[in-house]
């Protein structure tokens, strides 16, 4: 025998065993976990926007105070004599 | 506003998704069950697979994009059971054979192979991409599993004590 025709006894072989029965309380578990699962991602996603938004807010204010990019004052003037 | 066109997509949500179940429920669990090759009125982890892998594809609904609903199914289907196999090698990857169920001579990858490429007509890249194996590796599990299915191995034949009626 060759391939194609191996392929298609082992097909048959799969076909012939008979379907089982759709248990009737499919759709509504399905719907069930499924309206779960999407919930919680929907509050995960919300959570991490929220600790985004928390971190820039956070950053400008910090940044609107500390001022990071204005040069310090010098620390080591010279002190000033003989005038 | 928002809540009115958000309640509006649940509802054609709702819609597509039963109308898209009624479609592919019965070959999905058909496929699940010749994957875990229980009895066909006894099947319960194939029903779990397929209520987990269908879970997964109504939440992920809206964002399929116009990919096939079918696919991204039985695409979490072999995810889940390869993933099983994997984890619970011992328990029942070397179940018993059972008499009745001529694919539970498989081993559970080779079921997974056959199944998609044999069942599903999942091409030879697809599955191989699916599964995360060399397309070499897949056409030979194909071959082996075919071999056995076709030359079952000529073992001592399972004993079965006979009550003889009195």
């Amino acid at each position: 025998m060759n391939l194609p025709e191996r392929e298609a006894a082992v097909r048959r072989m799969l076909e012939q065993v008979p379907q089982p029965p759709v248990p009737s309380d499919l759709y509504g578990e399905v719907v069930r976990r499924g309206g779960r699962m999407q919930r919680r991602r929907t509050v995960a996603r919300r959570l991490l926007w929220l600790a985004l938004f928390i971190a820039a807010v956070a950053f400008v204010v910090w940044a609107t105070t500390a001022r990071p990019w204005v040069e310090p004052p010098s620390e080591t003037t010279p002190p000033l004599t003989g005038w | 506003m928002v809540r009115e066109r958000r309640a509006s997509q649940g509802v054609r949500r709702t819609r597509e998704f039963e109308a898209f179940m009624a479609g592919a429920a019965g070959r999905l669990l058909h496929t699940a069950t010749l994957l875990t090759a229980e009895p066909r009125d006894a099947n319960p982890r194939a029903r779990r697979l397929l209520t987990l892998a269908l879970a997964h594809t109504y939440a992920s609904w809206d964002r399929l994009h116009g990919e096939d609903p079918y696919d991204s199914a039985r695409r979490e289907l072999a995810a889940r059971f390869q993933h099983a196999a994997w984890h619970r090698y011992g328990s029942f990857g070397r179940q018993r054979p059972s008499p009745d169920n001529v694919l539970a001579r498989l081993r559970p990858q080779e079921r997974l192979v056959l199944v998609l490429r044999l069942y599903e007509g999942v091409a030879e890249e697809q599955a191989a991409a699916l599964l995360g194996l060399p397309t070499e590796r897949v056409r030979a599990i194909c071959a082996r599993a075919m071999a056995t299915l076709l030359h079952p191995p000529r073992g001592p034949a399972p004993t079965r004590v006979e009550v003889a009626p009195s």
